[in-house]
């Protein structure tokens, strides 16, 4: 479904992805762990097509096209969905209006037809029990005035009524306590099925408790530097990051 | 949003659509402005000589404003020196000399141009919540369901008909909220106003349908100067709204209303405009001045009189709706959506006189600059000796796209009365890229995710309109804020 080859991308003229190599086939979910500023967040947006990131090098193959000579909005159309690890605020906009321009859009881009009011609202009452989301939130101004919780819940519900092939989840555990971790981990859960896939990124393993990863792959310095099962996740919680830091630097030197 | 997106996207590929002109005979006043000028435009109306004689003191009046300081110059707007001797005050399509008697008399070619604006002047076709009062350059053509009206007893008609047919109710109020000496432009329109609409709701009813009056200037070189008038009897009601077009014509046009409310005690009058003249093109050539004097009077204790704006159109808009709140516990509204592109100027806000005990005002402005445009709120919120208790709130928010645009905020305050509280909020935001990515991430186009965060950020406006006219206003902006993406 996805594959990275050598991508290099800097933002603010500071270089911050250095080569990464990944490979995602539809069914699998992806753990991408790493400390802050790593560059996890960056990866997320390049995919996303995300203007103020620059790719330098490399190249994205998605579906068989080439992922980054697409806009954002096609990206999205195809399928490619950002949980944001920020969520960002409309005023004036409530999620559901602006849940159906999204939808929308997409439907017309894939040539199907548009969902009316009452069509779109049937389908957005089943995705809301995915993450439990209460009727009056998703009526409010999108993102304004929404605890933490909130805001990453409503991204798992956007996901939902988007319903993509290609999630990419940026940090949806931080900031929750662990009741609202298990609600969004289970309707992440519901969630997969054999013809999605999603990567899954996290700074801790909790998540991966809930969320059972098929590969986990940790990023140092904008560089992948360990792949390996749900275990290694386990690993990195025991030893933390640092005992990685000797590898990184050894990739650095032998590409150097 | 299916619908309304498509046809939002619909409109902004396409260019000002009001801007046809429609070729009609017409009988016209020789170009420039004298006292023989004054007396035509009053007997070509048939006035009585009160009417005369007021528009000659305003005139004369005028002439030494224009002798003296001349325009206002306090205003935040740029633009050439205007030759009031070239401009055309009296122009009307030719018609039978009494005026039509009924839809059927009325120039078809008349009936056809509102048609294409919109605007069905045939009773059968025309939603049945609105009455319309169709006005072609200096004359009202026909007006809608006056006989349903009158049948309550709500006087709703041309105003040359009103000073024909109820000159007791237009001497008593014209002028009594913008007197004649109030200002130039007002002092103009004083002078030589030609028509316009009058409403008058008897007491105790409330108007079962949305009074309306669209504006049409269609002849080139003319000015347009319409006068409104709506009165309100005690624990009356009324929803008015008023629209307006242009041809898209290179030279600037000048539009120089006034409009006077007076709500007697317990009246309600809620006044919307959708204000859509020709801004000009892109590169800020041709359009319409809009400089007009809009005013309330909360003569009586308990009414209201709230005014709900949406600007888009003109070249330069010059206008500040306002409450004279008298009455005690009267309450004064201000909702305003003011957008200017390409090189657009705005300068609008309101006035909040507070002169009766416990009364209230609230504005709220929303400014959205994109292009080169330039919008500035204008406000001024006056607390008067008598005003114990009163209270106001302000808002005014301006959003920017791009960075050749302007905002500014004016506020002004003048507090005589220790007891009243005014409270003010202003903030300045631009459309961020982090919305426009996270719109984009979800699939929405950049176009239509700049119309719904504008919608967005207007929204406390756009809900205070009667609800057609809120999707109307929509679309709009979305029609005004084309090509400002990217
Ligand atoms: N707009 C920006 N300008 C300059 N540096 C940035 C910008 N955005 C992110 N960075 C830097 O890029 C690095 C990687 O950030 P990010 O991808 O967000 O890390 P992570 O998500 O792994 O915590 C950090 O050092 C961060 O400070
Ligand atoms: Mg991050």
């Amino acid at each position: 479904m996805l594959e990275i080859r050598n991508l290099h991308a800097s933002v603010g003229g500071k270089e911050i992805l250095r080569g990464i190599d990944l490979t995602v086939n539809a069914g699998e979910v992806h753990a991408v762990m790493g400390p802050n500023g790593s560059g996890k967040s960056t990866l997320a947006h390049v995919l996303a097509g995300r203007e103020t990131y620059v790719v330098t090098a490399g190249e994205v193959v998605y579906e068989g096209k080439d992922l980054l000579a697409m806009s954002p909005e096609d990206r999205a159309r195809e399928g490619i969905f950002l949980a944001f690890q920020y969520p960002v605020e409309i005023p004036g906009v409530s999620t559901t209006y602006f849940l159906k321009a999204g939808v929308n859009a997409i439907r017309k881009h894939r040539g199907l037809e548009e969902l009316d009011a009452i069509e779109f609202l049937a389908m957005v009452k089943e995705k809301m029990k995915l993450v439990e989301m209460d009727q009056a939130l998703i009526n409010r101004p999108l993102n304004e005035g929404f605890s933490g919780g909130e805001k990453k819940r409503n991204e798992i519900f956007q996901m939902g009524v988007l319903d993509p092939k290609l999630a990419i989840l940026d940090e949806t555990d931080s900031g929750l306590d662990i009741d609202a971790l298990k609600i969004v981990a289970n309707g992440v859960n519901a969630f997969r099925s054999p013809a999605r896939a999603m990567l899954v990124i996290t700074h801790y393993q909790r998540l991966l408790n809930y969320i059972i990863p098929d590969f986990v792959h940790v990023i140092f310095d904008g560089r992948i530097v360990k792949s390996g099962g749900k275990a290694l996740a386990l690993e990195l919680e025991e030893k933390g990051y640092d005992w990685l830091k000797p590898e990184a630097d050894l990739a650095q030197h032998t590409i150097a | 949003m299916s619908n309304q997106s498509k046809t939002i996207e619909a409109l902004a590929n396409q260019e000002y659509k009001y801007g046809f002109v429609t070729d009609i005979e017409t009988d016209s006043a020789p170009r420039g402005l004298n006292e023989d000028i004054i007396r035509l435009i009053s007997s070509k109306k048939n006035e009585p000589p009160f009417m005369l004689e007021w528009r000659l003191k305003a005139y004369r009046h005028w002439v030494k404003m224009e002798k003296s300081e001349g325009e206002p110059k306090w205003a935040n707007v740029k633009y050439p020196p205007i030759d009031y001797q070239n401009i055309i005050y009296y122009s009307a399509p030719k018609q039978k000399a009494d005026g039509p008697k009924s839809l059927d008399e009325v120039d078809p070619k008349l009936l056809e141009t509102f048609e294409k604006l919109g605007i069905s002047l045939s009773e059968q076709k025309r939603l049945s919540g609105i009455a319309v009062d169709a006005v072609f350059d200096s004359v009202s053509v026909a007006t809608t369901f006056k006989e349903k009206l009158s049948e309550l007893g709500i006087i709703f008609c041309a105003f040359s008909e009103a000073v024909e047919n109820h000159p007791e109710l237009v001497q008593k109020y014209l002028g009594s909220v913008v007197p004649y000496t109030d200002n130039f432009f007002a002092t103009l329109n004083s002078a030589v106003f030609t028509d316009g609409s009058f409403c008058y709701i008897p007491k105790g009813v409330r108007c079962p349908m949305e009074l309306s009056t669209y504006f049409r200037i269609n002849q080139a070189d003319t000015g347009q100067f319409e006068r409104t008038l709506i009165i309100a009897d005690e624990g009356s009601y009324v929803s008015y709204l008023e629209g307006c077009t242009a041809p898209m014509r290179d030279t600037n046009q000048l539009h120089a209303a006034v409009v006077e409310l007076i709500a007697l005690d317990n009246a309600q009058i809620k006044y919307s405009t959708i204000q859509n003249w020709y801004p000009g093109d892109k590169e800020g050539k041709g359009g319409i001045y809009n400089f007009v004097t809009k005013r309330g009077k909360c003569l009586g204790k308990n009414s209201k009189i709230s005014w709900t704006q949406v600007e888009t159109g003109s070249a330069i808009t010059w206008k500040y709706p306002s409450c004279i709140l008298q009455g005690e516990n009267s309450i004064g509204e201000f909702y305003s959506v003011a957008l200017t592109n390409n090189y657009q100027q705005a300068d609008t806000g309101t006035k909040m006189i507070h002169l009766g005990k416990n009364t209230r005002s609230t504005i709220i402005s929303k400014g959205i600059s994109a292009g080169h445009g330039q919008n500035t709120y204008r406000g001024l919120v006056k607390m008067q000796k008598g005003a114990t208790g009163a209270r106001n709130y302000s808002q005014c928010d301006s959003l920017l796209l791009g960075d050749k645009c302007g905002a500014h905020t004016f506020p002004y305050l003048e507090v005589n009365n220790s007891t009243s509280q005014v409270e003010h909020e202003a903030s300045t935001s631009k459309i961020g890229e982090d919305q426009l990515f996270y719109c984009k991430q979800r699939g929405i186009s950049a176009e239509d995710a700049v119309n719904m965060i504008v919608n967005g950020f207007c929204k406390t406006v756009l809900r205070e309109l009667p609800m057609e006219f809120a999707v109307e206003a929509q679309k709009l902006l979305g029609v005004s804020l084309e090509g400002s993406v990217g």
